[in-house]
């Protein structure tokens, strides 16, 4: 399969703001990518430029082996789909699914098969005659996304279709956007700055922040192996620990305060000495004990703890450093609780703290 | 239809250029070109048609050494300043009234506003005609009785102004009261009921809590009403056509009238109304300063 | 306000649904009094252009300005509309008319188009430069009109269209612009801007989707542009004296003329039906739009 989507040293400034640094992107043919960050990175930014609603300053966008950096919207065999939905409220759901159709002088009889298509996938069959006004806002976004549908296209663009939902919504449409691309295996860019849509979702994920990608991969490499500390503490909730510390004897440990932490079965590069390293270990990869377990540990005292139903997060001092662990509900302690904390190296991730850059 | 390389920058979505063309023209070529125009052309004698002999500032010396012109300003600046004050003190205390959860509120507003309607020909031809010495409020009072009471405004230089006033006033206070009304309509509900929780009276409310938030309220009214003042023209020509005694109420947009289209001194006409720009940039320069300038620096 | 809710809810023992408030307690007789005081003074000139447009003049001459007439003659409104004398002209207010009529008509339509247009330009297509004018257009509308009115009258002059009608209308719609492009910039701007970019995926252009989109949407806000202009035109008495031919003259320069005329003896029974003809016009469209007259004065106000 080849590329649908290739973004070549693209670049956008407004004025003297550099919104956009020299991006590169590829997507693959019939791949769901999800562009993530914190608001302001610039995602929703590129998925415009991507659509063609902003000009860019430099670079190349291509489309299905096409050059489209300067043609119109319409032009760029893409579908999109908005977070306020913009439904085009004095017209009927059928005039506008039919609208875009309609300017590209599609005659009528095609027209009328897309749209029973459309609606027949999204089951919006009874709604066709309303006005988007008479609709919820699970329907209008289905209506939404029907409007893509229709264009016959390869490309979905999809700015925060879900944002505007509410939690249980949300998730239903997040299952039906998932089998919607099973179905009709279309190229899915998807902007969104919930990370469990993004895991969920994606094939790959582009996390961006300052108008950089950070990281561009799978779901399980980003979460397991984040490429810098930004993408380490960006995605996962609660965030990943942190242990600032030193690495000594060539790299085989790192001293944490009065700590010495062995990293034996690190997976990644060479460690090497460094007077500053940053040890990220995620809650789940932490295990309580009483007493000193096998492995690498550090001691510790519970200091809350909060039941989440399905399981438990302990929240701890080791030293001054607050730690976050999970545990299955059995596991929960009283505060005041003197524990050790084990420590899965081989899952954990090592950061020079100057580059920000794992290891 | 893919286009390999950038198009032309001026062709970029062409259409919005063209729409905006009207825009253009007229923000460049008669707001700037025109008032550059009048400015430059004020520093020369032209008469009967506008010619490029340049005299300096004589025509301003002239202006200055005019007596109708030192009376216009005179004028204006008492007219100014009384209209400032009443519209909007009287302004803010009708919309605070009205505030009060009153019944027929709208009714109250459609009366007070009508006049804001009216051109300032009508306002200035009725309250003529009700100031009127011998039918009008005067000639009614004495009818009662009361022979020696004398209220005639129009026909003593002394008093004229005051009469133009309560027609500026009737026509124009309506429209101030709405603004105020939709300010105080603009603030929080929970400014009121921690006022009310804190235990101060509703009048030290509007006073100490409510005036200082309406400022942006204040100052828009402000810039929006002196700005027509300064173009006061046709209630003058309407109510006294800048009498009695031939120009105890003039006003400056008179006296550009007179001297560009009658006395055929468009010199004196074009110096006159370039006092009158700066007159406006003087209120306008330090309003755009707070309004646009204090945004920037938070 | 709360000595008043107190007394009131102590005279009632247990709740009884909504705070209890006397209609007729000192505060509100102030109030009302107050307001009813200033209705009057509004009310007044309006009351006394109807009485004394509707009295004959020996009636007027004797009687009080205030008082209804005791014969009712419409006489004066007959003559005021077809026989009053302007100059040489003896065909009454009814050309005024006319002229405001063909003046206000074309004025009012090409300013907003060209004021919608740009309003949803300035939106919508922004362009280089484009806030620039916005700022000017806007500052254009706060300088005094008579540092214009030359420049004005040469562009007019070169363009032949001195003295004519299509002249004014121009001119109104130059100086209707500030007010009106900021009327739509602003309620264009209150529309989703991803509404515009949906519709730029689905294809339409410029015209496509400022007719197909942003019109119908926005029928509210031509109403209320529609409402300022008419009355704002139709009041015009400079331009109209500036830039017509007395045989174009709109009826305020017209009015003004046949009651300051200095000849003749005065018929104030005339000259107030003259008036009140004169502001019908602006007083019908006022009552019958309400709000959306109060809406309109007020984007004035309103910040860009």
């Amino acid at each position: 399969m080849g590329n649908s989507i290739e973004v070549k040293d693209l670049t956008l400034n407004f004025g003297s703001v550099s919104v956009l640094k020299n991006m590169n992107l590829d997507v693959q043919e019939g791949e769901f990518v999800v562009l993530l960050g914190p608001s302001g990175c610039g995602k929703s930014t590129l998925l415009n430029c991507l659509a063609g609603l902003l000009d860019i300053t430099d670079g190349q966008i291509w489309i299905k082996g096409k050059n489209v950096t300067w043609s119109e919207p319409s032009e760029r065999g893409i579908g999109m789909v908005f977070q306020s939905y913009a439904l085009y409220p004095q017209m009927t759901v059928r005039g506008n699914l039919s609208f875009g159709l309609k300017n590209a002088k599609v005659p009528q009889p095609e027209i009328d098969k897309r749209i029973a298509r459309a609606a027949e996938i999204l089951q919006i069959q009874p709604l066709l005659d309303r006005k988007p006004a008479a609709l919820s806002g699970g329907q209008r976004q289905r209506v939404a996304i029907g409007r893509a549908l229709v264009r016959d296209v390869d490309v979905f663009l999809f700015d925060e279709p879900l944002s505007n939902l509410d939690a249980k919504l949300r998730s239903e449409l997040r299952v039906e956007i998932k089998r919607l691309h099973n179905q009709l295996g279309n190229t899915m860019v998807y902007v969104t700055h919930d990370q469990i849509e993004a895991l969920t979702l994606a094939d790959r994920i582009a996390v961006m922040k300052g108008g950089v990608i950070q990281q561009l991969a799978g779901p399980q490499e980003i979460y397991n192996r984040p490429s810098n500390l930004f993408v380490a503490g960006f995605i996962g909730s609660p965030s990943m620990n942190f242990l600032p510390g030193k690495t000594v004897d060539g790299g085989k440990a790192l001293v944490f305060g009065d700590q010495r932490i062995d990293l034996a079965g690190y997976d990644g590069g060479t460690v090497l000495e460094r007077d500053q390293a940053i040890l990220g270990v995620r809650p789940e990869h932490i295990t309580v004990s009483a007493s000193a377990p096998a492995g690498p540990s550090i001691p510790a005292v519970v200091e809350i703890d909060e039941n989440l139903g399905a399981d438990s997060l302990l929240w701890l001092k080791a030293g001054a450093k607050d730690i976050c662990v999970r545990v299955p509900v059995e596991g929960r302690l009283p505060a005041g609780t003197k524990v050790h904390l084990g420590l899965d190296i081989a899952k954990a991730s090592l950061f020079d703290t100057k580059t920000e850059q794992r290891i | 239809m893919a286009s390999q390389s950038r198009p032309f920058r001026l062709l970029h979505n062409l259409n919005a250029k063209i729409a905006a063309l009207p825009m253009v023209l007229t923000t460049m070529v008669v707001f700037v070109g025109g008032t550059i125009w009048t400015v430059f052309y004020s520093f020369t004698d032209s008469k009967l048609l506008p010619r490029e002999r340049f005299v300096g500032f004589d025509q301003y010396e002239r202006l200055w050494s005019n007596s109708r012109w030192a009376v216009s300003i005179e004028n204006l600046a008492f007219y100014g300043v009384m209209s400032l004050v009443f519209t909007v003190v009287m302004g803010f205390i009708l919309a605070v009234l009205m505030d009060q959860k009153i019944r027929y509120e709208d009714t109250f507003r459609t009366i007070m506003l009508y006049p804001f309607a009216l051109s300032f020909i009508v306002t200035g031809l009725v309250w003529q005609w009700i100031l009127n010495p011998d039918f009008g409020l005067q000639g009614i009072v004495r009818g009662w009785g009361w022979e020696s009471f004398s209220f005639d405004p129009l026909h003593s230089p002394e008093t004229v102004l005051y009469g133009l006033l309560i027609a500026g006033l009737w026509q124009g206070t309506g429209f101030v009261m709405c603004l105020m009304l939709a300010g105080l309509r603009g603030i929080d509900e929970d400014i009121w009921k921690a006022a009310r929780v804190d235990g101060i009276p509703t009048w030290k409310t509007y006073l100490v809590v409510v005036v200082p938030m309406m400022r942006p309220v204040f100052i828009t009214t402000l810039v929006i009403v002196a700005a027509g003042i300064i173009k006061l023209y046709d209630l003058v020509v309407a109510m006294t056509s800048g009498g009695p005694g031939g120009n105890a109420s003039q006003v400056p947009a008179m006296y550009v009238y007179d001297y560009m289209f009658q006395a055929q001194n468009l010199g004196q006409g074009f110096a006159a109304s370039t006092m009158m720009l700066l007159s406006v940039l003087i209120v306008l320069i330090p309003w755009a300063y707070l309004e646009f300038g204090g945004k920037k620096h938070g | 306000m709360a000595d008043a809710s107190m007394s009131g809810s102590l005279a009632m023992t247990g709740p009884r649904g909504a705070k209890p408030k006397r209609a007729l307690n000192p505060r509100n007789i102030m109030l009302y009094g107050i307001l009813l005081l200033v209705c009057l003074y509004y009310i007044l000139p309006l009351w006394v252009m109807i009485m004394t447009s509707l009295k004959g003049m020996p009636e007027v001459r004797l009687g009080n300005i205030f008082a209804p007439p005791v014969e009712i003659t419409f006489e004066p409104w007959v003559k005021a509309w077809a026989t009053a004398c302007t100059g040489l002209n003896c065909d009454g207010l009814s050309r005024g008319f006319w002229n405001s009529v063909i003046i206000t008509v074309p004025s009012v339509i090409l300013s907003i188009i060209i004021a919608s247009v740009n309003g949803y330009a300035l939106i919508n297509w922004k362009f280089k430069g484009s806030e620039v004018f916005f700022t000017i257009l806007i500052f254009g509308s706060f300088i005094p009109y008579q540092i214009m009115l030359y420049p004005i009258v040469i562009l007019l002059r070169e363009a032949g269209l001195y003295g004519t009608l299509w002249g004014l209308v121009l001119v109104h719609t130059i100086f209707g612009m500030p007010i009106l492009t900021l009327l739509f910039r602003n309620y264009f701007s209150s529309i989703p801007e991803e509404l515009f970019k949906a519709a730029r995926v689905d294809g339409a252009g410029f015209w496509g989707i400022y007719f197909r989109i942003m019109l119908p949407m926005s029928l509210p806000i031509f109403v209320v542009a529609l409402i300022l202009q008419v009355t704002g035109i139709w009041n015009d008495f400079l331009f109209g004296v500036v830039y017509t031919k007395p045989d174009l003259y709109p009826m305020t320069v017209q009015l003004n003329n046949i009651v300051n005329s200095v000849q003749g003896v005065k018929e104030y029974n005339v000259n107030m039906a003259a008036t009140l003809l004169t502001g019908m016009v602006p007083l019908v469209v006022y009552f019958v739009s309400g709000k959306l007259f109060v809406r309109g004065i007020a984007a004035g106000a309103v910040k860009g």
